[in-house]
């Protein structure tokens, strides 16, 4: 055990959760004002859900000793066995719980990124019943293929530092089956759907930037060399995305815009997610400005095609994801990580890229064909899919009887409480009601 | 008495409003509105995407004045509030039949 380790993998789960936050204030600054709310839930309430059935069973699929290479056994159900010693298989120098929660806060945002596609007309109840069995039957499975001990992908020599495949392939082509279920936004291509807030987009692609310093260094699981290398492809990636994603602005439309410098680092990001730890610098560069400019192109193709894909999901997560796994094969320099391997312009030929494509398509094919399926299950039983009426409405007062921003001071007084045996009729006098007002007796 | 309407740009209500004092007038009522007219909209991008954006921002200010004050404001208005160019926005008067002032419930010129 070691304790420079441990502290530095704790504090990176820590950066890690606070992506999830960073990414509610993204998504929620760019829909309507009417569903700010039921987007940012979406993000907000997954740390709820699935850190509970993480800790039940999700990280026991995941992680739990192979199973035939697909999936972990049922051996740390409610994180029995998962103590304050070091699982050698996983993460020989922290405690295993430590190791446990990074992976849980990977968990957490997986399923929140895929929120964007169906936001502004997804059911609260149907977004909870589908996420649990993402989580469960979709995202364990994946991670363990791809990072424990004994799964298929892992065991292929198929390199994933960080989630390029695990998390955002994985998200991206789930949206786009979320996309295709879900079905348009009415209006969809004829009507302006104009971000309502872009200064809380930008507070939030700034947090998830400073988050994945966790979710990328914070990957090489110890406090070493590998780690701040990482630390530098990541922040280099970012950067470059950002300038990129502006150049296409500039050079396609003559203005750079902010949302597209946000967008920018973001698609960057993810495309050093799965190189962060296996190339060098000047390969980062490379890789960000590459992201940038195809996911500012990507992010076109869903008025070409006709998906709605609300918050561009696949433009961003399934393209920039699978460009940086298949760049890996391209820039990947086993004399950054001896764990990593050679790709082509290292002279390593095409093996390594040729199984980081049977990687990407593995992830493509299980993963949207399993969402697929579990949408339309949902479909037909919870419903996924809220009222036209409701759709109008907006999911803030639809869903959630709440508003996002109250402008006035509205009118009206205190409903009567049905459980408190108040006649909704005639309003009889009923409890006081508590208003804190900062007293502490 | 009148009631003078001006829809203006939003940055001209400064000087709108030395202007109007400049001819004596010591209140007004103003909103935030939005519309077009022969400016028509402008375009905004989101990710690529263009949208064209019709209403625009405006300023709307209304005053109620005494029937010979009434071309003074007007044209005081139209000197602040004009830039030259296109979206400038417009003033028209309409009669009032009533006004009462609410605290003294005086009635007509006094209740101004």
């Amino acid at each position: 055990m070691n304790s420079g380790d441990t502290a530095f993998v704790l504090i990176s789960a820590g950066l890690v959760m606070f992506m999830t936050p960073g990414l509610a204030l993204f998504y929620g600054g760019m829909v309507r004002a009417k569903n700010v709310l039921g987007t940012v839930m979406q993000s907000m309430f997954a740390l709820g859900l699935v850190s509970v059935l993480w800790v039940l069973i999700g990280y026991s699929l995941a992680f739990g000793p192979d199973k035939g290479h697909l999936i972990g056994g049922l051996d740390y159900l409610g994180f029995a066995g998962v103590g304050q010693e070091p699982n050698a298989d996983l993460a020989p120098t922290i405690p295993h719980l430590a190791y446990a929660a990074f992976q849980l806060m990977f968990a957490v945002i997986t399923p929140a990124l895929i929120t964007g596609a169906f936001a502004e007309r997804m059911k609260f109840s149907g977004y909870v019943a589908f996420t649990s069995l993402w989580l469960l039957l979709i995202y364990a499975p994946l991670a363990h293929w791809v990072w424990a001990p004994g799964g298929w992908i892992r065991e292929l020599g198929a390199l994933d530092f960080a989630g390029g495949t695990v998390v955002h392939m994985n998200s991206g082509v789930a949206a786009l089956a979320a996309a295709l279920v879900i079905g348009k936004r009415k209006g969809f291509g004829t009507q302006a759907f104009v971000p309502h807030n872009l200064p809380l987009t930008i507070l939030g692609a700034g947090i998830l930037w400073f988050g994945w310093f966790g979710f990328n260094a914070g990957s090489a699981l110890a406090a070493n060399g590998l780690a701040a290398s990482a630390f530098i492809a990541t922040n280099t990636a970012a950067a470059s995305g950002a300038v990129g994603w502006a150049l296409y602005d500039a050079l396609s439309r003559r203005k750079s815009t902010t949302l597209g410098v946000a967008s920018g680092a973001v698609a960057g990001l993810v495309a050093i997610t799965p190189a962060a730890g296996f190339v060098g610098p000047m390969a980062s560069v490379a890789i960000g400005l590459a992201a940038g400019l195809v996911c500012a192109f990507a992010v076109g193709l869903k008025f070409r095609l006709g998906y709605d894909d609300a918050l561009d999901v696949v433009g961003v997560h399934l393209v920039g994801g699978m460009l940086g796994a298949l760049l890996i094969g391209v820039f990947g320099n086993a004399a950054f990580n001896p764990a990593g391997g050679d790709g082509l312009l290292a002279g390593g030929g095409l093996a390594l890229l040729g199984k980081q494509a049977v990687a990407a398509a593995a992830t493509l094919v299980f993963s949207f064909v399993g969402s697929f399926v579990l949408l339309k299950l949902v479909q037909a039983t919870v419903g996924l899919r809220v009222t036209a009426e409701e759709e109008a409405t907006g999911l803030d007062l639809a869903q959630h009887a709440e508003a996002g921003y109250a402008f006035s001071e509205g009118a009206g007084g205190l409903a009567p409480h049905a459980g408190h045996g108040a006649p909704a009729a005639a309003p009889a006098p009923g409890p006081p009601v508590r208003v804190p007002q900062g007293d502490s007796a | 008495m009148k009631l003078v309407v001006a829809i203006v740009k939003p940055f001209k209500l400064d000087e709108v409003k030395e202007a109007l004092e400049g001819v004596g007038i010591q209140g007004m009522s103003v909103s935030e509105v939005r519309g077009f007219g022969r400016q028509r909209g402008h375009t905004e991008v989101y990710r690529g995407a263009e949208y064209q954006v019709e209403f625009l921002p405006k300023t709307r200010i209304e005053i109620v004045v005494d029937d010979d004050q009434a071309d003074d404001v007007v044209k005081a208005i139209v000197a602040g509030a004009r830039t030259g160019s296109i979206g400038d926005g417009k003033v028209w008067v309409v009669p009032v039949e009533q006004v009462v002032r609410i605290r003294t419930g005086e009635m007509g010129v006094d209740a101004l």
